[in-house]
């Protein structure tokens, strides 16, 4: 190493480095993005394959046929659930214990912090229902789940029929190494929550919930099953969990395995696999593929009822039915042959799935891109914020070597005082506080004097203190020391850059797509703002770049990716629903997006923001 | 009752006693006799319940070994078993029972025990036991070499189902369960114990072997001698459970061999191990123990008790339909009674049925018994297989019992509400910490009744023994007595018993929060990521019977253990398809970060004088040779 020790070379690399700064953030950047858009194609993607040897090749048969008579239970219970105007609580526990099971069931109540206006909904009470079938062999150390959500509406009866006709038939089998539990829950997400937090007694969301008297052990894996018609066309698997958390990558092979084996269409992002990687069209397939799960994953919602049994280390994923009216007919027999596959096939496992990977993205379902593959794309982004941070390194210790120092300890007399610097940091995180608290403590009031709902109260007022936020801090240090210097905005850069590289760098690795997202749009600003760029043009980039408006951005481009353009009314609608759920999200099933934003990202870009308004 | 209010006495003085003269050991010495005083209360009831089903029973049985066996001869036992072989020596017998119970649940219970009594002393001074006929050699040679007064083995598979079922004859926890109770004259008990459980994995083919110190405890109050004898210093007992053990026909085989016909004959006939195995519950179970010879206690004869229990499970294989036979069950019928045997009987319980208006029995019982079988009274169909008639002109007894109305049995699963029943799990999530909360319920009514909690926890999950609460119905429930034992890594396991008093109608929540450690690479299983298992926790109680008492029995208790489910606890397990990669990238760090920052730490940073020019350096060498300073 010495080339750090010897002074002369030493030299030469930060000359290097900085006459050179903007073209290699330049070039970073853009060899960032274009890694990042290289994942989808497929020759530099890597094949799936089935890593646990527990559930490799099988002879397994399926041999479960009541897909019929599972068809006649679900419209029982549509008549039932009609009839009673929600959960047909006890006609579910006759049908449970009718089939051989021990049936429990768990009421819980809920109220939300703010009326949710998608589903309608604001103090919450339901019950789930839950039956065990008794593993003949296992002493109640092990289960697995398979669960049907009861919405109101008539959708999803097939599922809950299907799952009785499963619960039926896995009854006459004596090959069960684990407990089955079969779980009808009510409120979607909101019954999944009581009873997971009952099933493992903790509890973070402030929920009340009556306890569970009927367990199986720990719980190995979980399947959620949706169907809203009787005849499906293709089956979709949802793996985005809550906080962008996957299950293990062989709960998506074996489900494309069987789908293979039985002769199934299955989707991902309901995007159905393309055959010609090496046409525009197949790759703009895969990208997109891609990209709507980036997106899912970054939105750190549960996309399905599976989401959240991935906190507990509980391997789930949600499987829908999809009729989308093409040529290729399944009926449910075929869909319970596939469940009884993938369960007899989890029923096999010895250990819990850790084999694969659970850091990946899917192009499709037959290849992925592991963590070691998309790293370097938001390592390349990364970079850029040390190369700037170096620069100015160099830049602070040119004029006089010694005021390197001044940067840790603010007694010296130099230039920026420490208040200067620390200033925009406490009023830049006051703001974020804000932001974070302030909506729903000051929902009532909102409602009081404005003519509004609470939901909008809630989300207006989030909108308000955001771009009050834009106001605020730039003013301030001017009052504090005067006049600020040239010194004092680019120590406050380094201190953010180096914050935001941090705090993206965090992000990354536990949730790599919203990293990503974040990185992309924050990661220019943070290299190129100074107070010298022009005023009027530069404040309209960063408030276009600002984390407000990636999300905005990020709807229309979801909207696209899903074929559903939307307008601009529609997408202002949209993101105002978004950032009421990403709220109600936090508030129920501790979803850590809204208080990342909020609490770090916002702060650190005020901070950015405070640069550019410096004089 | 009496025995009850004693309890509630000596309850009371002990909690009495815990809190003023704060001395432990007076509160164990009071434990320990009420320990005894329940144990005696359980052996006595036990023998009742379980032996003989009932006093009636018992009586009968009593005198039928009067009419079967010979007159007992003049001569002692000791010159019986000293004798030579020429005279069959007649101070042993065997007995063979089967208890068929259709459960509420719709499955079928079946119980075999064969019983091996033996009037001799094993630990006679300066006499050998050398000639065995009924008692098993394997096990006889045991019990001298190690001194052993009293020992119970059971081999489980599957969970006994408390909810479903009621309670069991003999309690067994999933996995193997191992209790031994040694002579006094022992005086290296842990020796003893280790090579006796390595030389009881080679009887029964089992994973005995792996009973170590880290998996061995002395219960102080839990586990009371069941036979006669005066020692009960815990030190003389040790006690494991395997709850990972695998029960397989490997273990049935040494387990069949053991019996005087073998499978060759009598009710072992039964015991196939595809139809065995095929079940919701089975556990073998071996029971030696020292008993009275008569009813003055003169001298004491050993009992062996081997116990077969099964829980077939009508629903996957009987196709729906609610009937059953021996042959069905089994795929065997019964031919004929061990001729070695004293007593032959099939039990079949028909006290759902008393005037057989719900099923019929096929061929119908010779006879009916009744019996009050853990604090409940229960009629039984008796078969005799030594008298001639049972088997019929066919020479096969094949027990058929079906249902008049054709029902569908899985109406009635209403899930049963046993007066005592415990659960366990494991609360929390994430790999750092967690809770284990063990559920007891009294479902008793009126009456609130004392039980014994035993918790093993294996050293790697680290309790926080501060944090152990009891409540019942919201409030403290301060426990009378508490024994714990922390644990030594690597060395011993956590012992946590507590006497807790259960109000009626309740349930008593006991919760102990505990750390994962993390493991020595070596110390995980070749499986680590399937978990860790914590044996099941052991709730001794006398629950009070409801049955309104007759005056054969004057206690009103009965005796009950309950084991709870085992846990599976995941432990932080680091990824051990990657040592190659992690071996290369902790060199790299080690390489280049420590190095080079070594590197920059060690060096002495000099300014380089500029080096001189060649001109200069040319004069200096003249000038070195002329002898004159350097410039």
């Amino acid at each position: 190493m010495g080339l750090l020790s010897d002074p002369n070379r030493r030299r030469a690399l930060t000359n290097l480095l900085t006459r050179l700064n903007t073209p290699l953030c330049i070039v970073c950047y853009l060899a960032g993005v274009a890694w990042f858009m290289g994942l989808a194609f497929e020759p530099f993607t890597l094949r799936t394959y089935m890593s646990e040897n527990a559930m490799g090749s099988t002879m397994v048969e399926e041999r479960f046929l009541a897909g019929e008579r599972a068809l006649v239970t679900a419209r029982e219970f549509a008549a039932q659930k009609k009839k009673m105007g929600g959960m047909p609580v006890d006609w579910l526990v006759k049908a449970m214990q009718a089939r051989g099971l021990e049936v429990f069931t768990q009421s819980f109540s809920r109220t939300l912090p703010f009326p949710d206006e998608n589903k309608e909904r604001y103090m919450v009470h339901g019950t789930n229902v839950y039956g065990i079938l008794r593993a003949p062999r296992a002493p109640r150390t092990e289960a697995l789940v398979l669960s049907a959500p009861c919405t109101p509406g008539s959708s999803n009866n097939q599922a809950v029929g299907l799952l009785l006709g499963l619960a039926q038939y896995f009854r006459g089998q004596m090959y069960w190494a684990k407990d089955i539990i079969f779980l009808v829950n009510e409120h979607d997400l909101i019954g999944m929550q009581a009873w997971l937090e009952g099933y493992h007694h903790t509890n973070t969301t402030g929920m009340s919930w009556t306890p569970l008297e009927g367990r199986g052990g720990s719980i190995q894996a979980a399947l959620s099953l949706e169907l809203s018609s009787d005849i499906i066309t293709s089956l979709d698997l949802v793996l985005e969990g809550l906080n962008g958390q996957l299950p293990n990558l062989d709960l998506a092979n074996l489900f494309y395995a069987f789908c293979q084996k039985i002769g199934v269409l299955c989707t991902i992002q309901g995007k159905l696999q393309r055959n010609d990687w090496d046409s525009a069209a197949g790759y703009s397939q895969a990208v997109q593929t891609m990209l709507l799960m980036v997106l899912k994953q970054a939105s750190g919602r549960p996309w399905g009822d599976h989401g959240l049994f991935l906190r507990y280390h509980i391997e789930a994923a949600s499987i829908r039915g999809i009729n989308s009216f093409r040529q290729y007919k399944t009926d449910l027999t075929t869909v319970g042959k596939l469940l009884e596959g993938m369960f007899r096939k989890l029923n096999n496992l010895l250990e819990r799935l850790h084999q694969s990977y659970f850091f990946y993205l899917l192009p499709s379902l037959s290849r992925f891109v592991s963590i070691g593959y998309y790293m370097p794309a938001f390592g390349l982004l990364a970079a850029i914020l040390l190369l700037r941070a170096l620069d100015l390194w160099v830049q602070l210790g040119s004029p006089a070597p010694g005021t390197e120092d001044g940067l840790v300890d603010g007694e010296q007399p130099f230039g920026p005082g420490v208040l200067s610097v620390l200033t925009p940091l406490i009023i830049s995180h006051l703001t974020g506080v804000a932001l974070y608290t302030l909506p729903i403590m000051a929902q009532q009031t909102a409602v009081e004097h404005f003519p509004v709902s609470e939901t909008e109260a809630v989300v207006l007022t989030a909108i308000a203190i955001y771009t009050a936020g834009l106001a605020l801090p730039h003013n301030t240090h001017r009052v504090l020391s005067g006049e600020g210097t040239e010194e004092g905005w680019r120590v406050l850069k380094l201190i953010a850059i180096f914050y935001m590289a941090v705090l993206l760098g965090c992000t990354a690795l536990i949730n790599f797509s919203l990293g990503f997202i974040l990185a992309l749009t924050l990661v220019p600003v943070a290299a190129f703002i100074t107070p010298h760029v022009p005023r009027v043009l530069s404040a309209l980039v960063m408030v276009l770049l600002s984390p407000g408006s990636t999300l905005l951005f990020s709807i229309f481009v979801y909207q696209e990716l899903q074929e559903a353009p939307i307008t601009l009314l529609e997408g202002w609608n949209l993101f105002l629903s978004v950032i009421s759920q990403g709220i109600l999200d936090h508030n129920l099933y501790g979803s850590l997006v809204y208080p990342l934003i909020s609490l770090l990202v916002y702060p650190c870009w005020l901070l950015l923001w405070n640069i550019l308004f410096w004089k | 009752m009496t025995a009850g209010r004693c309890t509630a006495a000596l309850l009371a003085a002990v909690l009495v006693c815990g809190l003023t003269c704060a001395s432990t050991a007076a509160a164990e010495e009071a434990i320990t006799e009420e320990y005894e005083s329940i144990s005696n209360a359980n052996e006595h009831v036990q023998a009742q319940d379980d032996y003989a089903r009932s006093q009636k029973r018992r009586e009968i049985t009593e005198h039928d070994d009067d009419q079967n066996e010979p007159p007992p001869s003049s001569s002692s036992s000791s010159s019986s078993s000293s004798s030579s072989s020429s005279s069959p020596p007649s101070k042993d017998y065997f007995k063979e029972e089967l208890v068929i119970r259709p459960l509420s649940s719709g499955d079928i219970y079946a119980s075999f025990q064969f019983q091996t009594r033996w009037d001799t002393d094993f630990f006679a001074p300066g006499k050998k036991v050398s000639h065995y006929r009924l008692f098993p050699k394997s096990l006889g040679q045991l019990m001298s070499k190690f001194s052993v007064r009293e020992m119970h083995v059971s081999f489980t598979q599957g969970y006994w189902r408390t909810m479903q079922w009621g309670q069991p004859f003999l309690p067994a926890p999933p996995g193997a369960e191992l209790w031994v109770w040694f002579q006094d004259s022992v005086a290296d008990v842990d020796g003893a114990w280790k090579e006796l459980t390595n030389v009881l994995s080679g009887i029964f083919c089992a994973s005995l072997n792996f009973i170590d110190s880290t998996n061995t405890v002395e219960p102080t109050a839990s586990f009371k001698p069941l036979g006669v004898g005066n020692v009960t210093h815990q030190r003389f007992l040790r006690y494991a459970v395997l709850p990972r053990e695998i029960v397989c026909t490997e273990n049935l085989t040494p387990w069949k061999k053991l019996l005087p016909c073998g499978s060759k004959a009598g009710l072992a006939v039964l015991m196939k191990s595809e139809k065995l195995f095929h079940s919701s519950f089975l556990s073998l179970a071996v029971h030696i123990r020292p008993v009275c010879q008569d009813w003055g206690c003169k001298g004491t004869a050993w009992e062996l008790r081997q116990t077969v229990n099964v829980v077939f499970d009508l629903h996957t294989t009987g196709q729906g339909k609610r009937e059953w036979s021996f042959f069905k069950m089994f795929s065997r019928t019964l031919t004929e009674a061990c001729p070695l045997a004293t007593s032959s009987k099939v039990y079949i319980d028909v006290t759902d049925n008393p005037q057989g208006e719900l099923f019929e029995l096929n061929p119908a019982a010779p006879s009916l018994t009744q019996a009050v079988v853990l604090g409940d009274r229960r009629t039984y169909a008796v078969y005799d297989l030594m008298a001639s008639g049972t088997f019929g002109l066919l020479r096969s007894l094949n027990v058929l019992l079906r249902w008049k109305t054709p029902g569908n049995f899985s109406t009635q699963v209403d899930m049963l509400r046993p007066l005592l029943h415990g659960e366990r799990y494991v609360a929390g999530y994430g790999l750092q910490t967690g809770e284990i909360h063990t559920l007891i319920y009294n479902n008793h009514p009126y009456r609130a009744f004392p039980v014994l909690l035993l918790d093993i926890v294996p050293w790697y999950l680290r309790l926080y023994i501060h944090t152990l609460t009891v409540t019942s119905k919201s409030r403290e429930n301060k426990p009378s007595y508490i024994h714990y034992q922390p644990s030594k890594d690597r060395l011993r396991p956590h012992l946590l018993e507590m006497l807790i008093q259960l109000p009626p109608n309740s349930v008593t929540e006991v919760t102990v929060q505990f750390e994962r450690a993390l493991l020595k690479w070596t110390e995980y299983t070749p499986d680590p990521n399937h978990g860790f298992y914590v044996g099941s926790s052991v709730i001794s109680a006398l629950v009070p019977s409801v049955v309104a008492m007759d005056t054969i029995f004057p206690e009103s208790s009965y005796f009950v253990r309950v084991y709870t489910e085992p846990l599976l606890v995941n432990l932080p397990t680091p990824d051990f398809s990657m040592p190659y990669n992690v071996i290369c990238l902790t060199c790299t760090v080690v390489a280049v970060g420590y190095g080079s920052l070594y590197n920059l730490l060690t060096r002495t940073f000099q300014v380089e004088e500029p080096s001189p020019g060649v001109v200069k350096r040319l004069a200096n060498m003249i000038r070195y040779l002329r002898g004159v300073p350097l410039l």
